[in-house]
């Protein structure tokens, strides 16, 4: 059975989410990368849109602007763009849920801890399903800053599939998998080590 | 034909080009994405490529880019000396691009530096990126489009090592960068190893090996099994999809060379995610044309 958040979304609802779990988000949703993340921690600015138990989508959409904006394609960014500013945008912003792409750091997964917050995955690349989600774009702010870096708005009925990458209790699939792939790496490089060893003799 | 109308030729089949190119996969792409698939076995791995082949088939369906960072556009040309139109290109490219965003649309993605201003247009300076060779025959024209996205271009790094240091760090540098940032550019990946002397023109091998069709191979022999060794050893890393658990991190390795100073040995590597949105087309000098990227498909 699909998992699905519903807006706002509780501390208990992320205590019972897990690393590797698959998720879905109902609700009205924020976009937010680079610059709004500088904006509401380095610059000290308030967020436009409150966040309290809400979503912070690392993405920037094709919006077709127009009197009505129309939503193209909207997917997740490299999340670890975020990471010098995240752990003190949760705290000042109290979201709970972060969508972006691919691993963190150390000090946001202490942060998702700390203010009981998770970070899952949105399919990267798969814009065109996840625009299929949103079934409003509700509003912009901070409009200046650019189509993919403003924050925009979007209502979404059962966004996902989402799967959870830093849960509350200290659990980080993706930094799981970097130590897999640390611990692994000697055997698979040294290997192609060994088969170049001779390469640099003179044929 | 005059210039004006070689270049407003140019313009227009270029501005149906890159509209086509940020919709869908070139072949040989598609085809290997489905193999990389097939290779999975965890539900995990199995729900993101659901994902990926679904939103896929959406996007031709819809008539919108498969995904929403369209990038910025890159023109890897080729040109026969004999091509008649050559000083009409680089304006025919600068209005398909901005015609294109607004027609496509791509997401205006050109901040200029300093004015720290996104120019919503995709243009800007030096913008859209031409990569030019000259070729001494011929009056052809090809040009390989690609839509240079952040999270694959965030892992690229180029270093220049001593002759002591020898092949191995060059794979020790791949792995590096493969193992590191790389886990979020939205693997499977090609990998494009540029070897040379400095950091500019191996660069440059990084991107034209990210470039070149799959299924081709470095020249040498032993670049050849250099490819082939270093994509089987990534692939052992235990990292998947979208840097999850899983078996395939790439799908290919690419090794382009120059010949490097006796002194030194520089090593690029740039990553391209799997929606490789690349194509490549050909204009002849009466500028007809034709794409190769996309089977059945006529502009």
């Amino acid at each position: 059975m699909k998992k699905v958040l519903t807006l706002p979304i509780r501390e208990e609802d992320i205590e019972a989410l897990h690393a590797g779990d698959v998720v879905y988000v109902t609700g009205s949703i924020a976009t937010g990368r680079d610059d709004v993340h500088r904006r509401v921690t380095a610059e000290g600015m308030d967020s436009p849109f409150d966040l309290h138990g809400g979503v912070i989508f690392h993405a920037g959409p094709i919006v077709r602007e127009g009197e009505v904006d129309q939503l193209i394609s909207v997917g997740p960014t490299s999340s670890i763009r975020m990471e010098a500013f995240q752990a003190q945008f949760i705290a000042k912003t109290g979201v709970r849920l972060i969508i972006g792409k691919g691993g963190m750091g150390p000090a946001t997964a202490e942060a998702c801890q700390k203010y009981k917050a998770v970070h899952c995955v949105a399919m990267g690349g798969c814009a065109v399903s996840a625009a299929g989600q949103v079934e409003a774009i509700e509003g912009c702010f901070w409009r200046e800053l650019g189509m993919p870096e403003c924050m925009w708005i979007l209502r979404v009925r059962e966004f996902g599939p989402l799967v959870v990458s830093i849960d509350a209790h200290g659990g980080d699939l993706f930094a799981a998998t970097r130590a897999q792939a640390a611990a692994r790496r000697g055997t698979c490089q040294e290997p192609v080590e060994d088969s170049v060893k001779d390469y640099m003799t003179v044929e | 034909m005059t210039r004006d109308e070689a270049q407003s030729r140019m313009a227009d089949v270029m501005e149906r080009f890159l509209t086509l190119a940020c919709r869908r996969l070139p072949d040989d792409v598609y085809e290997k994405l489905q193999e990389c698939r097939d290779a999975e076995t965890s539900p995990l791995q199995r729900v993101v490529y659901e994902s990926y082949f679904e939103n896929l088939a959406l996007a031709q369906k819809l008539d919108r880019p498969c995904c929403q960072d369209t990038g910025l556009p890159h023109f890897y040309i080729r040109c026969g000396a004999d091509f008649p139109f050559i000083g009409a290109v680089e304006d025919a490219l600068r209005d398909a691009v901005r015609r294109a965003t607004v027609s496509s649309p791509l997401r205006p993605n050109a901040v200029d530096f300093f004015t720290e201003r996104n120019t919503g247009d995709n243009t800007g300076e030096r913008m859209p990126w031409l990569h030019w060779d000259i070729l001494p025959e011929g009056s052809d024209l090809q040009i390989c489009v690609y839509f240079a996205g952040a999270g694959c271009s965030l892992p690229g790094r180029a270093q220049v090592f001593k002759p002591a240091d020898g092949y191995g760090a060059i794979v020790k540098f791949v792995f590096e960068a493969v193992s590191g940032l790389a886990l979020n550019a939205c693997p499977p990946l090609i990998v494009g190893v540029g070897l040379g002397h400095n950091i500019e023109n191996a660069g440059v091998l990084s991107k034209m090996a990210c470039l070149r069709p799959l299924g081709t191979s470095h020249p040498h022999p032993k670049g050849a099994k250099l490819e082939r060794d270093l994509l089987a050893g990534l692939n052992g890393l235990g990292v998947g999809a979208q840097g999850l658990p899983g078996e395939r991190i790439a799908m290919a390795v690419h090794v382009e060379s120059s010949a490097r100073h006796t002194a030194t040995i520089a090593a690029a590597v740039n990553v391209s995610c799997y929606t490789h949105r690349r194509g490549f087309i050909t204009f002849h000098a009466d500028m007809s044309c034709e794409q190769s990227s996309y089977k059945g498909v006529t502009l």
